[in-house]
């Protein structure tokens, strides 16, 4: 399985068409628990990255993923945007040089994305955010030899879906506590359709 | 949605292009960006201010440039944080050489971003340092969250860390008189109406003709309890109970009554009495009092109260000259 520069390119065209879909959708999930922009952000944000990407030529995966962060960063807003821009850009300078990723440096990227993410976020595992999304993604591409995209899809699917029963104690959503619970993360919800896009490609692969 | 806009997806532009054009021998844009800016920046050999913020907080934060207060603001779409590309392009435009301070509210999105900018800068050899203000009372205190948001008590860390650069502190010591500002400074808001973000076209939450909601938060963020509407007298009584229960102001303080958008300065006057009235009872002395827009929700109906627990040195600063078109002194 090798990933080259032209299908992370994918990876963020798939991953926004899904997003624009879903716009509605994550927006209502941050309605109740957090300002209801969500779905907006994310869709403007994604939008700016695949017209980027689709302007210029690549040769390597990880300028695809410095120059997707670097729309994020400055398109999608809120604290969503440094965050995903914060994810991207590690995970850029983790595997920078490489011609293509296989699974191996597929797993060092998300690695360091989340631990981006947990010192961007200042945030750990179980609070309530993407984070909770990320660190089961990551601990799932850590073993290689038994990893299938459906197995990733089913992994992102299911960390999302527990964010419901979690109480929020980080970002926004926190400041409802308790009654942050009955309520998927929207946070974590825009990154398992990031990862099922990921899936996409990969499976495409297998 | 009935407002004065042209198209809802550009009011930040239009409103920065109006209010740069109201003070055009003051203020300047700086290009590309929702950058506002002080027209004669960057001022050699001082330290400069950048504040900012999602808007529709307006005066915040763009009224607060000029001498003796903010270097610049970045405007960011309607209660959302601006992007660290935005806030990088204000800490280039205001850096004299001498540092450029942050002031920052308490809420994930603006800490990530300025912090994020501030790491750019930093790569560029700028110096950077921050102050985070945590004033509304209405949320609980605790490491294990967000913790508290940063509501009007803001513009009194403007005017006194404004006040220091100006006299030519240096960026530690705009860092701790900013600090010192944030550890004596308490608020507490309350809301009649809700307000609609022009992008979206319709109210965040309702409120009943009747009801009232202690504690909400300057983007309709959840208060304390929603109940009957109370008299002024019921309702200072409320806020400040809140207020002097978390921190010590024996002595002397500034007093700061904000209205949120639509409501009457008559209403803020009639609050104000019984706020002073409570201090007076407490023997708490009053140093000055604002009463005024200072920190708005757009047209949400509603006020804050702020007190700031004074020194002589907080004196002198809140005293200084400033020519920030909303806060003259």
């Amino acid at each position: 399985m090798e990933l080259h520069a032209r299908d992370m390119v994918n990876w963020f065209e798939l991953a926004n068409e899904k997003i624009k879909q879903n716009k509605s959708y994550l927006t209502s999930l941050d309605q109740p628990i957090g300002d209801g922009d969500h779905g907006i952000n994310m869709a403007r944000g994604y939008q700016e990255a695949v017209n980027r990407l689709l302007a210029k030529e690549y040769s390597e995966p990880s300028e695809v993923l410095k120059d997707a962060s670097m729309a994020l960063l400055s398109k999608v807003g809120g604290a969503s945007g440094p965050l995903y821009g914060t994810a991207f850009l590690k995970m850029a300078m983790a595997v920078k040089g490489k011609d293509y990723l296989d699974l191996e440096s597929l797993s060092v990227g998300v690695k360091a994305a989340l631990d981006g993410l947990k010192q961007r976020g200042k945030s750990e595992t179980g609070e309530k955010t993407m984070i909770d999304v990320w660190s089961p993604v990551a601990t799932y591409f850590s073993n290689p030899s038994s990893f299938h995209s459906n197995g990733l899809v089913e992994t992102a699917r299911t960390a999302m879906e527990k964010t419901k029963d979690t109480m929020a104690t980080k970002g926004r959503a926190s400041y409802f506590k308790e009654k942050s619970i009955g309520h998927i993360d929207p946070g974590s919800a825009s990154s398992c359709y990031i990862f099922e896009a990921l899936a996409e490609v990969i499976g495409e692969k297998e | 949605m009935k407002k004065i806009i042209n198209d809802p997806n550009q009011v930040v532009q239009d409103m920065v292009d109006g209010l740069v054009a109201a003070f055009p021998e003051t203020l300047k844009q700086v290009p590309d960006t929702f950058v506002v800016a002080r027209a004669d920046s960057a001022v050699t050999g001082k330290v400069a201010l950048v504040s900012g913020g999602g808007s529709g907080h307006e005066p915040a934060h763009a009224g607060y440039i000029g001498k003796g207060m903010l270097d610049a603001a970045v405007c960011g779409e309607v209660f959302t944080s601006p992007t660290p590309d935005q806030v990088f392009e204000a800490i280039k435009a205001v850096d004299s050489g001498e540092g450029v301070f942050l002031v920052i509210k308490n809420y994930t999105g603006d800490v990530l971003n300025f912090e994020m900018a501030a790491e750019l800068a930093e790569a560029e050899g700028i110096k950077v340092a921050n102050v985070i203000v945590n004033d509304d009372v209405a949320v609980e205190d605790s490491s294990f969250t967000t913790g508290r948001r940063g509501i009007a008590g803001t513009v009194f860390v403007h005017k006194i860390a404004g006040a220091k650069a100006e006299v030519g502190g240096t960026l530690d010591e705009v860092k701790g008189v900013a600090e010192k500002v944030v550890a004596n400074v308490r608020s507490m808001g309350m809301a009649l109406t809700p307000c609609t973000v022009p992008a979206a076209g319709e109210p965040s939450f309702t409120l009943a003709e009747n009801e009232m909601e202690i504690g909400m938060g300057i983007h309709g963020e959840p208060g304390i309890n929603r109940g009957s509407i109370a008299s002024a007298d019921e309702i200072a009584d409320t806020l400040m109970g809140k207020i002097l229960e978390d921190y010590d102001f024996s002595g002397e303080v500034a007093v700061l009554v904000n209205g949120l958008g639509s409501t009457p300065e008559m209403e803020l006057y009639i609050l104000n009495k019984k706020v002073q009235d409570i201090l007076a009872d407490r023997g708490i002395k009053v140093y000055k009092t604002f009463v005024g827009e200072y920190m708005t929700s757009l047209e949400m109906a509603g006020c804050s109260v702020s007190l700031l627990k004074l020194d002589d040195e907080l004196k002198e600063l809140l005293n200084a000259e400033s020519l920030a078109p909303a806060f003259r002194m």
